[in-house]
Formats: C-alpha cells, sequence, structure tokens
C-alpha cells in the first residue's frame, strides 16, 4: 500500500505516510490535552512550532542519508565545541546553564541529542561488526565528551538521554552481552560513587525525592505526589476533558510541560493512557521497522538508535511522573509543551524517514 | 574509508546480528511499556479511591462557621448577657517580615507596650507560623480608624470582625452567669472536637458553663471549591449555623441590684427564693467581678489581685460559702419536738439563764444574763432561748434530729445549675464514727440544738430548706432557669397544720411581737416570718462567744444569718442572708432580708394594681 502511494507521488517528494499519519495523530492528541492544561494560548504556539517541526521532518526526509554520513563527524565537532562554549558563556537559568544566545536561545544538548547517534552510526559504518574492543572504547569516549559536558551544565535528563541515544548505536552494532552485563554492574557500583562526589544538591534532592516521596509534601517531592493523585484519581475512564480538578486547580505542577502525562491520564483515565502509549509503540514499531528494512550500516545504526531513544523519552516521562523513575526532566515526546523538544524529535523522525525514503536508492 | 580494516565486513553476519538485535529491541519495548502500563493500572484502578480521596481533599476545603452564642434575659425580659460585634487586631507570623519593627510601629496605633511586645514576641517562638497571633483582642474605634487606614502597611496583620460575649451587669451577676473565656487545651479535650472547629469561646464558670450546650448553638458549615493557592473558587454548600439558645432566669435584676447594694460594706450572700415554684429571684455573692475581663484572658495583674484578695471575690458564697446554721435552725427544731410529740403546742419550760447535762459541770449559756423566765414555743422562737433548745436536743436525741432535718435537705445538694456547689454536713452518730471514729457526745446534741458544733450549710440550702419550712413540707426544686415544669414533692403529709403554724407564728413573732428579736423590720402591709442566727468565726475562746464586746476585730466577728419570708401567711419570697463578720443576725442580717423583700413585694403590689399608687 505504502508502495502504491510512494509511486503514487512525485518521485522527489518522499513521505512515509504511515510515520507522518501517526505522527499527526500523536499531536492531535496532544494538542487536546495541552488545551485543557494550558489553554488555547499554548496550543497556538505549539501548533506553530509542530508545524515547524512537519516541516523539518520533511525537509530532513528528503535528504540522502549519505549526505547526513558525510557531515556527522563535523557536526560532532561542532556540538562538543558548542557545548563547550555553554559552560564558559552560558545563559544561565533556573541554576542551569543550557542556553546560548546566538540571535535566538538556543540549546545545543538539544543538538546533541541528534549528533551523537549519527557520529556512531558513522564511526561503526567503516567497522567490523561485531565492534572488538578498542572500537567499544573509542566509542565509548566519544559519546561521554558531550555526555560529560551536558551533565556538567548541569542537565541530568538530557545527558542520561544523550548518553542512551549512544548506548543503543553501541547495542544495535552488537556489542556483545558480556559487555552489556558488566556495562550495567559497573554502572550500578558506580552510582552510589558517583552520588557522594558528582551529583549537585539539587540532583541529590531529585533522586531523594523519588526514593521517598511522602518525606517532605510541600517541598520538592510536592510534584510526584499531586502526579499520582491526578493520576490515581483519573481512575479508569477519567474525569472528563477539562474536569480534572488537580490540573484545573493547579495543584499538579507543570501540567503542559513535564506533567502533561498526569493530566492525560487524570481526564481521559487508564483508556486514554493505553491508547496514547499505542500510538507511541505504532511509532516506535514502524521506526524500528524502517531500520530493520535499511541495508546500510549507518542507516540501520541511526534509525534504530533515534527511535530506540525516542521510546527511551516516553519510558522515562511516564516513569518519572507515576512515581516509578526520578524526576529527571525528560519531555513527553510532541506533546509536551516546548519548542526546543519538538524540533528536535521531529529533526529525528525525519532522518529516521529518510533512511525510509532512501532504502531501494541505495540497494541500487 | 581512511580506517584501514583488517578484516573484511561481512554484510551477512552484520545483517543477522542487526536483526537479532532489533529483534531484543522489540522485546524490551514491550516489556518497558507493559511495565508503563501495569504501574497506571496499579495507580488508576488498584490504588484509584485513596487518590480520588486524596484528589477531593486537594479541592474541597470545608471551614466551619461558628454560631452565634445565646442570649441571657432576666425573669422579665430584661438582657443581661449578649454578644457585641468588635475587632480584633492579629497576625500571621509567616507572612510577617520584620516582627520586632512592625509592632514597634503599632505601638502608638492602638496602645501597646514594652511588656505586650514582649509577651508577643515569645509567643511566636512556640505558635505554628500559619496560625494567627493575637496582638489585641477588642480594638476601640479611634484604634481600629487609625490601623485600617496604615493597613497597607502592615502585610500579615489585619483587624478581624467577631462577636465578643459582652455582660451588661458586672459585680452583681458574676457569679450566676460566669463567663465565657477563650477555649484552651483542657476545653479542647472536653468539648466535642466537630462541634466547635470554628468556636473560639466556651463556658468557663456559672450558667455560661452549666448551660454551654444550649447557649452555644449549631455550627454551620461552608464547603467550597478551593485551589492550590488556597484561593476559593466556588462555593458549593453553605450550611448557615444555628444561634444558641437564649436563656431566661428567674433572677430579677432589680431585685439583685437591690440585694447586692443592701449588704453594704459587707461580703456575704443574699438568696431569695419564691417557695411556691422554686424560682430564685435573688442570689448574691459579694463581693463579685467583672466577667468581661475574663472573655479573653485576663491580665496577669488583674487576676493576681482578684485571686489575693482576702474579700475572695471569686469565691461563690452562696453555693460554696459553709456556715453554721446556728439559730436559724431552732424553728426546724421546735418543728421536731412537736413531730416526735417530745412537745406539745402548749408545752412550756423555764429558763434560768444556763443548762446543765445531768452529772456535768459544763454550763450551756442563754444569750439572756439570768433567762428568759418562762417561756412557750413561739417565745422560744421570738426571743431566741438557747436553753429552751438546749433541753429540747437533748429530749429529742441526735438521732431524731437528724432523721428529722434531713427531709429538709439539710447536708444535700440543692441540685442549683451551676457547677462546683459545696455539700453541706447534717452531723449524725455515723457520720462521727466513720469520720472521726469517736462515739458521739451528748453536749455536741446539746449545741446541735441552736445549730453549732458540726453543722455546715451552704446559703442555697439554707433557702432549699426555708422554703419548705414556708411551704409548709412542700419541697420544690430550686432554679435558676425559667421552666415550664417545675419539680415538688410534698414531704412530712403527717405534721398536724397546727404544728406547722405555730412555728410559722413563732417566725411571725421573730419580727411583730414585742420582744421579737428582729422587730426593726417589721412593716405595716404584710407579716414576716424570721429567724435570726449567728455563725460561729473559730479562733474565738469559748467565753468571748457572748462577750458582747464590740471591739472583737472584724475578721473574728461572728457571721450574721437571717432567714424569712413574707407574706406569711401566704409566702411569696423567702429570703436567706448571710452578713459576713456581720455579728447580730438581727442587728445586722434582718434589716438586709427587710429591704429585699420590701422591694420585692412592693414591685409586685405595683404590678398587680396599676391604678393604686
Amino acid at each position: 500500500m505504502i508502495q502504491s502511494q510512494h509511486n503514487f507521488h512525485n518521485k522527489r517528494h518522499y513521505v512515509d505516510w504511515w510515520l507522518l499519519s501517526l505522527i499527526v495523530l500523536l499531536m492531535c492528541y496532544g494538542l487536546l490535552v495541552l488545551y485543557s492544561a494550558g489553554g488555547w494560548v499554548l496550543v497556538k504556539q505549539q501548533m506553530i512550532r509542530m508545524a515547524l517541526g512537519i516541516v523539518a521532518m520533511l525537509f530532513l526526509a528528503q535528504l540522502k542519508p549519505e549526505k547526513l554520513s558525510g557531515i556527522a563527524p563535523w557536526l560532532y565537532i561542532i556540538t562538543v565545541m558548542l557545548l563547550i562554549a555553554v559552560l564558559i558563556f552560558g545563559y544561565e537559568s533556573k541554576g542551569a546553564q543550557r542556553w546560548l544566545k546566538i540571535g535566538i536561545r538556543f540549546q545545543p544538548s538539544e543538538l546533541a541529542k541528534l549528533t551523537i547517534p549519527l557520529v556512531l552510526a558513522w564511526f561503526y559504518r567503516y567497522r567490523v561488526l561485531p565492534p572488538d574492543f578498542k572500537s567499544i572504547l573509542i566509542s565509548i569516549v566519544m559519546l561521554l565528551v558531550p555526555v560529560v559536558l551536558i551533565y556538567k551544565q548541569p542537565d541530568l535528563g538530557t545527558s542520561i538521554m544523550v548518553g542512551v541515544s549512544g548506548i543503543f548505536v553501541l547495542f544495535l552494532a552488537g556489542l556483545s552481552w558480556k559487555y552489556i552485563v558488566s556495562g550495567i554492574a559497573t554502572v550500578a557500583t558506580a552510582a552510589p560513587i558517583l552520588w557522594h562526589y558528582s551529583l549537585s544538591a539539587y540532583q541529590k534532592r531529585r533522586v531523594m525525592t523519588f526514593l521517598n516521596p511522602e518525606n517532605d509534601s510541600l517541598g520538592s517531592s510536592w510534584n510526584i505526589i499531586q502526579s499520582k493523585i491526578a493520576i490515581g484519581s483519573g481512575g479508569l475512564f477519567g474525569k472528563g476533558w477539562q474536569n480534572g480538578s488537580q490540573t484545573q486547580l493547579d495543584f499538579l505542577p507543570e501540567h503542559s510541560t513535564d506533567f502533561i502525562l498526569s493530566v492525560l491520564a487524570e481526564e481521559f483515565g487508564l483508556i486514554g493512557v493505553v491508547i496514547l502509549l499505542l500510538i507511541y509503540l505504532a511509532i516506535i514499531f514502524r521506526g524500528l521497522y524502517i531500520a530493520f528494512q535499511a541495508k546500510d550500516t549507518f542507516n540501520r545504526l541511526f534509525a534504530g538508535a533515534l527511535t530506540l531513544t525516542f521510546f527511551v523519552y516516553v519510558f522515562i516521562n511516564a516513569g518519572m511522573i507515576s512515581g516509578l523513575l526520578p524526576v529527571v526532566g525528560v519531555p513527553l515526546p510532541l506533546v509536551s509543551y516546548g519548542g526546543t523538544s519538538i524540533l528536535t524529535i521531529m529533526a529525528s523522525l525525519g532522518m529516521i524517514m529518510s533512511v525510509y525514503n532512501h532504502r531501494k536508492l541505495l540497494k541500487s | 574509508m581512511n580506517h584501514g580494516n583488517k578484516q573484511i565486513k561481512n554484510a551477512q553476519i552484520e545483517t543477522r546480528i542487526f536483526n537479532n538485535r532489533i529483534f531484543y529491541s522489540v522485546i524490551i519495548v514491550l516489556i518497558a511499556i507493559s511495565i508503563i502500563i501495569f504501574r497506571f493500572f496499579y495507580l488508576q484502578v488498584i490504588q484509584h479511591e485513596t487518590l480520588l480521596f486524596n484528589s477531593e481533599k486537594n479541592r474541597i476545603k470545608t471551614t466551619s462557621l461558628p454560631p452565634a452564642r445565646g442570649f441571657i434575659y432576666d425573669r422579665n425580659g430584661k438582657l443581661l448577657v449578649d454578644n457585641l460585634p468588635t475587632y480584633r487586631l492579629q497576625f500571621i507570623p509567616e507572612k510577617v517580615l520584620d516582627l520586632k519593627t512592625k509592632l514597634d510601629e503599632l505601638k502608638p496605633l492602638v496602645k501597646l507596650d514594652d511588656n505586650d511586645i514582649e509577651t508577643l514576641l515569645l509567643q511566636v517562638e512556640n505558635n505554628p507560623a500559619f496560625k494567627p497571633i493575637i496582638v489585641k483582642p477588642k480594638l476601640t474605634e479611634t484604634e481600629l480608624s487609625s490601623f485600617i487606614v496604615r493597613k497597607h502597611t502592615f502585610s500579615g496583620f489585619d483587624a478581624i470582625p467577631y462577636l465578643i460575649r459582652h455582660y451588661k451587669y458586672t459585680n452583681i451577676l458574676a457569679h450566676i452567669v460566669g463567663y465565657v473565656g477563650r477555649i484552651n487545651d483542657a476545653d479542647n479535650k472536653r468539648l466535642d472536637k466537630n462541634r466547635y472547629m470554628g468556636t473560639e469561646y466556651t463556658g468557663k464558670r456559672g450558667l455560661e458553663k452549666y448551660h454551654e450546650k444550649s447557649l452555644h448553638g449549631q455550627p454551620g458549615t461552608l464547603i467550597v471549591e478551593s485551589n492550590a493557592q488556597g484561593r476559593v473558587l466556588e462555593s458549593i454548600e453553605q450550611i448557615s449555623p444555628v444561634s444558641g439558645n437564649d436563656i431566661t432566669l428567674t433572677i430579677d435584676i432589680d431585685l439583685q441590684k437591690t440585694a447586692y447594694q443592701a449588704l453594704g460594706e459587707l461580703t456575704g450572700s443574699v438568696i431569695a427564693i419564691d417557695p411556691k415554684n422554686g424560682e430564685i429571684l435573688a442570689m448574691v455573692s459579694k463581693p463579685g467581678f467583672d466577667p468581661n475581663d475574663f472573655v479573653n484572658g485576663i491580665s496577669q495583674v488583674k487576676y493576681s489581685s482578684l485571686i489575693n484578695s482576702i474579700e475572695k471575690p471569686l469565691f461563690n458564697r452562696s453555693i460554696k460559702g459553709g456556715y453554721e446554721p446556728g439559730s436559724t435552725i431552732k424553728p426546724y427544731i421546735a418543728l421536731a419536738g412537736l413531730y416526735n410529740n417530745v412537745i406539745g403546742i402548749n408545752y412550756k419550760m423555764f429558763s434560768k439563764g444556763y443548762f446543765q447535762l445531768p452529772n456535768k459541770d459544763r454550763k450551756y449559756h442563754d444569750w439572756k444574763e439570768g433567762g428568759h423566765g418562762n417561756i412557750n414555743i413561739t417565745q422560744s422562737l421570738a426571743q431566741s432561748v438557747n436553753t429552751f433548745y438546749y433541753d429540747l436536743a437533748i429530749k429529742l436525741g441526735i438521732d431524731r434530729i437528724h432523721d428529722f432535718l434531713i427531709h429538709f435537705k439539710f447536708g444535700e445538694l440543692s441540685n442549683i445549675e451551676i457547677l462546683g456547689e459545696m455539700r453541706g454536713l447534717l452531723p449524725s452518730r455515723k457520720w462521727k464514727k466513720d469520720k472521726k471514729g469517736t462515739i458521739w457526745y451528748p453536749g455536741e446534741t446539746v449545741i446541735t440544738g441552736i445549730g453549732q458544733g458540726y453543722f455546715v450549710n451552704t446559703p442555697i440550702q439554707l433557702a432549699t430548706s426555708l422554703s419548705i419550712l414556708a411551704n409548709k413540707g412542700l419541697f420544690v426544686q430550686p432554679h435558676l432557669i425559667k421552666k415550664d415544669e417545675i419539680i415538688e414533692k410534698q414531704i412530712f403529709l403527717d405534721i398536724e397544720e397546727q404544728y406547722w403554724s405555730t412555728i410559722h407564728q413563732g417566725m411571725i413573732d421573730v419580727v411583730h411581737s414585742a420582744k421579737g428579736s428582729a422587730r426593726t423590720i417589721r412593716n405595716p402591709n404584710y407579716l414576716i416570718a424570721g429567724k435570726s442566727g449567728t455563725s460561729q468565726v473559730y479562733g474565738k475562746k469559748e467565753e468571748d462567744v457572748y462577750n458582747k464586746n464590740i471591739e472583737t476585730p472584724k475578721h473574728l466577728r461572728n457571721h450574721a444569718l437571717f432567714i424569712s419570708f413574707a407574706p406569711a401567711n401566704d409566702p411569696k419570697i423567702a429570703v436567706v442572708v448571710v452578713a459576713e463578720h456581720g455579728s447580730s443576725g438581727s442587728g445586722t442580717a434582718a434589716p438586709i432580708a427587710g429591704i429585699v423583700i420590701e422591694k420585692y413585694l412592693s414591685d409586685i403590689l405595683k404590678m398587680n394594681q396599676p391604678g393604686k399608687k
């Protein structure tokens, strides 16, 4: 079916209608929830961003993956330099330096989310797979540089996401289970040490809140307690659109951004949550299918890693707002209000789409 | 390209590895999504009810609306106690940035002194930061307006309107109505939390405490929806509070005032009661105090001056003061003699000035040297002949005296509607055995005949007994609150009418006969039946009791007692007077009773014959 649609259109315009329609469906669902949480003003701004996002996605979908591969190392170098610049000249907001002012406010760590999978996919493109110890070591170093720089801003959430996106490339490249298991073991042992010497006070507080939210109900744990109340009080069918008292009466914090899934859960209930997760699942499976269909290592690796990263967004966000994971500030992709996150995600989806569009061209 | 590969990339192996990893990815994604769905299932289905309850608790705020306290009126509908709208100045500690400076700025506006400020600063330390602290409970109009115009400079401070309890009559009524005060921790344990959520005051003493339940009223509730900032968005339900019940006393406030003033400089108690229905017309304990001082907490200085005063103004003598009945017991003893057929109506006895028990040296004296001569029952009462009663008491014996007097409620609680009444004491052989561990001596019977020894009564108990005597045996429960149903009980159905009339006549003769001890209060308009008495003040030597030396220091003088009812043939009022250290029952206490009786009966007369003047 897709084949026929594809052929029906002008050969120069490459669109994966499956992915596009799923994304538009998700956006509409998200706007519905955002309207309830933040009103028409936010919806209007979000729609503009989404439109820009769709344009960006469709633009990137036309690019040949070859071209992306060519600029990957340069992009990586630029990203690292920008991250260093942020630490030196960065614009401070809410106790963290994440922004650079170049005409508009710009967050280089968002760029890193795209650059890391690209550069690692480029790296493995020329390596024999499964990777040997040396190439693993090189790629780990390549990964750690931006991760540490972002972590220093400090931005725990993004550094985790960037780290994860790199690890997915390694995983898909065939990193042996031996390394995976020992890697997990290393992280488990290193965590307490990192806790002691490396986490800042606000990061510690977030983790502590996660471990014991009832400890201090008006302080940092307020968010998570109110979020759980919002989710749970929604029940199976929800309180109805615009009827969520936790949201409408401001008990739920940040309900347009990080905690928008709590709003959805309160107003549309478990049914609404499951529908949302099914849409996400469809997008993720489509992305994995595209990666699976790709014949080139570079295409496979970055399409797969970007798709899995997209999934990790959903998992961490849903986990943190429901009290399964610490609150690390990861937005719900394409639903949370916020410009940078939408553009980054749409760009990554555009790249995945380009892999699909160019699968045959590469083959020939 | 620039990486020198030793091995050739094998496309087939790589595809297999990659497909294998995609397969694992799908598995991981499915597991992770299942975890998320199970987590939401846990919160939204299993924990749903708890969390829904929490969400409602967030949304809905219930405030209690305190009811207005009931008013108190006198028997003629005169307002005695009401609630006045007033303002208090308070602040919420967490909303005030620099408390010390702000309080100093307030100092001239609402007249605070350094002491007040120090107390307030101390209070802040032991107070939750969100709970308001009262700077001044009652702002005058000038204070209020000078605060209001500068209110914007005092963030965290506010003048709050509320109803304050107001006692129109202070000293003269304090012991009856008592007062309300701020609810403290002890009150909180006692009071029903749900009904007192918004209430700040509760009855602490007197009728205010006894009738708390009825006076307090039913609180209302205001259920509102409010947001996270606590702003009220919508009132969901309002149940208006129901004001407390008004209370109408049996007290005649004018008579109460008269009785209080009639005591003059003396301390003591005056109780006037309508013997027919038990309504207490006046019940004075002097000195009194100002109940208004207690409403918002009395200052330490004022309180210690009340506590340390030798006149004990906080002590309610009417129900707590214990006095010997003295000679006021004589009508009852005489009646006991008649009832037990120990003496007859025409019985006479010779008073030679003293009485001696057989084979004993001790002499029990008459108050009149040389005695009163030949004396019958009425004369024994009119002239208060002690030897007549020494003799009669011995003839009756303590057991018959006790068994007879107990029907007049001597030594029993009157069950008046004020808490803290003291039980009197009617001595008996059994009591002495139980309490003192010794046998009863005949000498003790002798002085019991004139109301001395172990006898103790409170004025209210004297009034109860007196009512039964005036009613010729009909007991009516004395009370302070007007009610439709009165409790009454006829006792002594078997006392002959002529016994009653003999005793009454003797009491009339106390006032109206030529030799009557209280003849100074006689009045042509109606007959008064009375009996004086003195209650011994201990600390004096035995021989001083009958010493007429007027230079006895005041605090050692005997208490003066007088019991009376009028009109004697149809009693409308019975009056008990206890004038502390008044020395003479007939000289000091009787005139006070006379004033009260005259005031009441002339008022009734005016009411019944409005045309006549």
